[in-house]
């Protein structure tokens, strides 16, 4: 319990970083200073602003790390779909990134990449394989194998199938693996800020200390609703995508 | 500091923060004690894995009957589900960072915080496992006369442990990786090597890091070997098949 570091965030956690005392300097006692203030209105009516930069630059770690995050499981899937024997190696692989700490790995980059937003989006987007992998895979194995030799049999080949059939009727279970990883990489980005690469994480954690309560919630709410929206946006892009799904849900109701 | 190190070779830093877990080193804050060396990791990593074993605890007690209850009574799927999916919304360092700020310090509200983070997954699983039992397989256990306790108990839960064993590795690593930043709330882990660069160095910060990764394994291969145990040999000679 007797860490050196501990003096720094224990002397942060209900008071405010210097910063935001300078930015109301003049006037008595502001609702900030009140470590038993939950949430001050008029300090986030006025610094609702602060959070535009971080906001994008959490997006934008999120769309980047997922994006090649699915180009590479995507990749991944189609070679172990052609060569069963890769399966089960790719998906260990994924499976040890995956279970390592994001904070971990962002500074096991360190003395290779050093800091910044690669470093972020390197190991952001090496989280989201295992998760985009295995639902690619599951996604193909339960594709009935009669639909398989129906298409084998109007004379398709084996490109085709994966091409035309298969992976048109993977497309639900690949989207759900898009939504988990998407969402838990907005939640994890936050941690971005302690590979110096920016995000939420600035307002919750800055300079070395806990901000104050306000500040965290707002962060804290940001990060939520971002991930809320990014999961609605890929489920509608689903249902857009698959419209054969909802023709065949109408048709049995 | 850090970008004193790019010009270096690739990987020259490692053999520093290999230097730093075996050995103590100088530190220029804390006034000529030394830090790092083995017996300082493998004190942090002992709390670390004290506070996740403490917090899965927590998660289990709490998630596993609420999931077997309303998996075998087959109701509060949306709740029980949608807990799932918005538990992975949660950002880890802002829940941490709140803990911090309004509860208070210490290993209490630690293992609360990561308990909240563990009950979702393990808790949807648990619900989506019992859910998958075939409902045949139910009636006839009823139709041999066993109560429903003993349904829940001796046919579910055994059938279900391969869902629920997900759940509890994906809350396992959403735990250990969160009681990284435990130091945020007092807690000293691993997690302080990564934190304190000023007090460790960089070569304590990227041996905080090697040490957690190697924890985090040590976990994720510990429960998939006791996944392998609790399934039962039926199950297993089905997935054979």
């Amino acid at each position: 319990m007797n860490s050196p570091l501990l003096a720094m965030p224990l002397a942060a956690v209900g008071q405010v970083e210097e910063g935001f005392f300078h930015e109301r300097t003049g006037e008595t006692l502001p609702c900030q200073a009140h470590p038993s203030h939950l949430f001050c209105w008029d300090w986030a009516a006025e610094n609702i602003n602060r959070y535009g930069t971080p906001t994008l630059q959490q997006f934008e770690l999120v769309i980047i790390s997922v994006v090649i995050g699915f180009i590479v499981a995507f990749a991944f899937a189609l070679l172990a779909h052609r060569y069963h024997l890769l399966e089960w190696p790719l998906l260990a692989g994924t499976g040890v990134i995956f279970a390592v700490p994001s904070l971990a790995f962002f500074l096991l980059l360190l003395p290779i990449t050093g800091r910044g937003r690669e470093t972020a989006i390197i190991a952001l987007s090496a989280y989201t394989l295992q998760i985009i992998f295995r639902n690619i895979m599951s996604g193909l194995a339960n594709v009935p194998e009669s639909t398989k030799d129906a298409a084998r049999g109007m004379g398709l080949s084996d490109r085709q199938i994966l091409w035309k059939v298969e992976l048109p009727l993977a497309v639900p279970e690949i989207v759900g693996g898009l939504r988990i990883a998407t969402v838990s990489t907005v939640a994890i980005a936050t941690l971005a800020v302690f590979a110096h690469a920016g995000g939420l994480g600035t307002q919750i954690y800055g300079q070395g200390n806990l901000t104050f309560p306000t500040s965290i919630i707002i962060a804290g709410t940001i990060a939520i609703l971002m991930a809320l929206t990014f999961d609605a946006v890929l489920l509608t892009v689903q249902r857009l995508i698959t419209p054969w799904r909802r023709a065949a849900s109408q048709a049995a109701a | 500091m850090s970008v004193a190190l790019l010009p270096h070779p690739l990987f020259a830093g490692f053999a520093g923060a290999f230097e730093f877990i075996f050995s103590k080193q100088e530190s220029s804050v804390t006034g000529g004690k030394k830090v790092g060396g083995f017996d300082q990791v493998l004190e942090l990593a002992w709390t670390q894995i004290e506070v996740s074993l403490l917090a899965l605890a927590v998660a289990l007690l709490i998630a596993i009957p609420l999931g077997l209850y309303f998996g075998h009574k087959g109701t509060g799927e949306l709740l029980a589900v949608g807990l799932g999916n918005a538990g992975r919304a949660i950002p880890e360092l802002a829940l941490i960072a709140f803990v911090a700020a309004i509860i208070g310090v210490g290993i209490v509200p630690l293992t609360g915080a990561l308990a909240v983070l563990g009950i979702p997954p393990i808790l949807t699983n648990t619900f989506v496992g019992i859910r998958q039992v075939d409902r045949a397989t139910v009636d006839a256990a009823r139709g041999v006369g066993m109560s429903e306790f003993e349904i829940m108990r001796k046919v579910e839960l055994p059938i279900a442990v391969p869902s629920i064993m997900t759940g509890i590795r994906g809350a396992s690593v959403n735990i250990v990786a969160t009681a990284t930043i435990a130091p945020l709330v007092g807690v000293v882990t691993l997690g302080d090597f990564i934190l304190g660069e000023n007090v460790y160095g960089v070569d304590g910060v990227v041996a905080g890091a090697i040490c957690t990764a190697i924890l985090a394994l040590l976990f994720e291969f510990a429960l998939a070997g006791l996944q392998r145990r609790l399934t039962s040999k039926g199950l297993r000679l089905q997935e054979a098949q």
